[in-house]
């Protein structure tokens, strides 16, 4: 996720992926607002523990495969049957809708080109992951071997992330 | 504990005997209850008919009247005549002398073996599943083992029927299956078919006998064998022995039923179509067959999930299950489409006259097929929520049984009755009664053993599946 305010954060370390996700279960317990987690792979249940909202990816990239499929509608009408009709399996209709198994493939490619490219770019630019970004990560060791758990800055913070196991914590 | 109860008991008998009963009125009128017939189709159709037992040509003309693909796909008149010369009975059967009386009679055979074909699916389908499960060392699936042997055991019953079928068949009591007509290999009958007596080889009484013997004991002794091992290891002490034995054997079966789903569907249901063939045709089938049970699978999970007797199942095993249901009917799709496409394309008065029947005469029935088994399932179940929602897996269950029942009917159908289909006593008497038995097996098995497997290797994974 994306910063978009500028709140003190107390930013803290791991080494272990159970320990992170048992330690946000706990700092949301206690009341203690998870903003973000870094992390070097995924964590599978971490976004039911961090309570994130549920994603609107899949209806996006189904309205982006209908948009393949009439695009790919539309260029199969125009080129083979309106800009230089063909003759498709020797069956001379010069129609769409009778030769209309031909361009099934074509139909089923463009929507998953659609669908699959779109979905990925949104995906990107949601995230400000577009190239020449400037980057997000606080600390260049969560990519490879350390976890981080960033959460607002408050009293009794500090001591709450030293109770579930944080081997460094810093303020900003 | 699954508890059967009295009254469950007494509804599947009485399926069954209603099944039956109207079965028997079927056969008895020997499929000219023209008041079960398609009556709103009755005119249409015998207009058609009496044109087409005169001549092919009339037919042809029939066919291009009512077809605009078929009218493409023969666009010289000289190759229309070829295609049919060359493939005269293929499609509706007028090619032979006389044969055209056998679609009447056939109709009580042909209904008994679509819903034969269908209850098998359910059986062989689930079985299929469930040899997977040990085959891959699944651990999701574990807590729904027992579930899947209760409906794999049923597999049995649809296979006994397919032999009565075989074997009366081949007694010469019905002509379901074109090349067990008399004469039809001697060349010196007028019923000689010279592309048939080619495959005599293969389409034989003794071997198809012989085929259909070996898939009942292959199947139904997998089902059993799978069964047995299952609950000795309830009695077992703590193990991983059992484990791998299910794995060689449901490993062996997958490799034997690699070949027999194919060759079955060989057998009972392209050879009705004679002379055509197409080389993806088993695959084809068997996805069929393998998403009608993974439905019956989820709907059967769920009813006993809401009774509360698989407490260790949890929404996330109905998903994945809801998944399975979706991507197979998309892989049903893909297949069918795969078979239709390229014999669209190509044309060849070999192959084109299994659609041009299909898209002659069955046409509604064939576009209707289509919209239920792929349409409706990908939008009822694409989205994740969908398929964790009941009204929706019901919703989606409805389409997709309804729309391979109607599937296999369109398989056998033209072929073997040709234009005296119709929905009467043995095509709703048969479902009936395989569905009753299918109540009372299920059932059954499931009360017969705890629903949760004591010493299973991978019981707990399940259990702790996504949670």
């Amino acid at each position: 996720m994306a910063h978009t305010e500028h709140t003190p954060v107390v930013r803290a370390l791991y080494l272990d992926d159970d320990v992170v996700l048992d330690a946000v279960k706990n700092l949301r317990g206690k009341g203690i607002k998870v903003k973000e987690v870094y992390s070097p792979f995924p964590i599978h249940g971490l976004d039911k523990a961090m309570g994130l909202k549920e994603t609107r990816i899949a209806m996006a990239a189904f309205m982006y495969g209908l948009v393949g499929l009439t695009v790919a509608i539309l260029i199969t009408s125009y080129m083979m049957n309106i800009d230089w009709p063909q003759n498709i399996g020797g069956k001379p209709s010069m129609t769409w809708g009778k030769n209309m198994p031909a361009f099934v493939p074509i139909m089923f490619e463009l929507t998953v080109f659609f669908a699959a490219h779109l979905m990925v770019w949104t995906f990107m630019i949601i995230n400000k992951l577009y190239p020449g970004a400037a980057p997000q990560n606080p600390d260049p060791r969560t990519t490879d071997h350390h976890f981080m758990i960033e959460v607002a800055a408050g009293d009794g913070v500090i001591d709450a992330l030293k109770e579930t196991g944080a081997i460094e914590i810093a303020e900003a | 504990m699954f508890v059967f109860t009295k009254k469950a008991k007494l509804f599947a008998t009485a399926l069954t005997l209603v099944g039956l009963v109207m079965m028997v009125i079927g056969f008895n009128s020997g499929g000219h209850d023209e008041a079960t017939s398609h009556d709103a189709h009755a005119t249409e159709a015998h207009a058609d008919h009496a044109a087409a037992t005169h001549g092919e040509e009339v037919h042809a003309a029939a066919a291009h009247a009512e077809e605009s693909h078929a009218e493409e796909a023969h666009g010289e008149e000289a190759h229309a005549e070829e295609a049919h010369a060359a493939d005269a009975q293929a499609a509706h059967a007028e090619g032979h002398g006389g044969h055209e009386d056998h679609g009447a009679a056939n109709r009580p055979w042909a209904a008994l073996l679509v819903n034969t074909i269908f209850f098998l699916g359910i059986g062989i389908g689930t079985l299929f599943f469930l040899a997977i499960q040990y085959a891959a060392q699944a651990g999701w699936s574990a807590g729904i083992l027992r579930v899947m042997e209760a409906v794999a055991l049923y597999v049995g019953i649809p296979l006994l029927g397919m032999l009565f079928l075989v074997i009366t068949g081949t007694m010469g009591m019905h002509h379901v299956w074109h090349w067990m007509q008399d004469g039809i290999m001697d060349p010196t009958s007028a019923n000689y078919d010279s592309i048939i007596a080619g495959k005599e080889g293969y389409l034989n009484d003794g071997f198809f006998t012989l085929r259909t013997v070996a898939y009942l004991v292959i199947w139904a002794g997998a089902a059993y064998l799978l069964r047995r091992n299952s609950l000795k290891e309830d009695q077992l002490p703590e193990g991983q022995t059992m484990f791998f034995t299910q794995r060689k054997l449901a490993a062996t079966f997958i490799v034997l039923y690699a070949v027999t789903s194919s060759t079955s569907a060989w057998d009972w249901i392209m050879s009705i179509d004679t002379h055509w063939f197409s080389t993806l045709f088993g695959w084809y089938t068997f996805a069929g067959m393998f998403v009608t049970a993974l439905t019956v699978l989820n709907v059967l999970v769920m009813f006993l999930r809401v009774n509360n007797y698989l407490p260790w199942v949890n929404d996330n095993h109905q998903h994945d299950l809801g998944k399975f249901m979706f991507a197979f009917s998309v892989f049903w799709t893909y297949l069918w489409f795969s078979q239709y496409m390229l014999i669209w394309y190509s044309n060849i008065p070999e192959e084109v006259p299994y659609y041009m029947a299909r898209f002659g005469e069955f046409k509604p029935l064939f576009i209707t097929m289509v919209v239920l088994n792929f349409l409706m399932p990908v939008l009822v179940l694409m989205s994740r929520d969908s398929k964790r929602i009941m009204g929706f897996i019901m919703l989606a269950a409805v389409f997709v049984l309804a729309g391979h029942w109607m599937d296999h009917y369109i398989m056998i159908m033209p072929g073997s009755v040709g234009y005296h289909y119709g929905f009467g006593w043995v095509e709703i008497g048969g479902f009936l009664f395989y569905a009753g038995l299918l109540l009372y097996v299920v059932q059954r098995n499931l009360a017969a053993a705890p629903l949760r497997m004591k010493n299973h290797a991978l019981i707990h994974e399940s259990k702790l599946f996504h949670q």
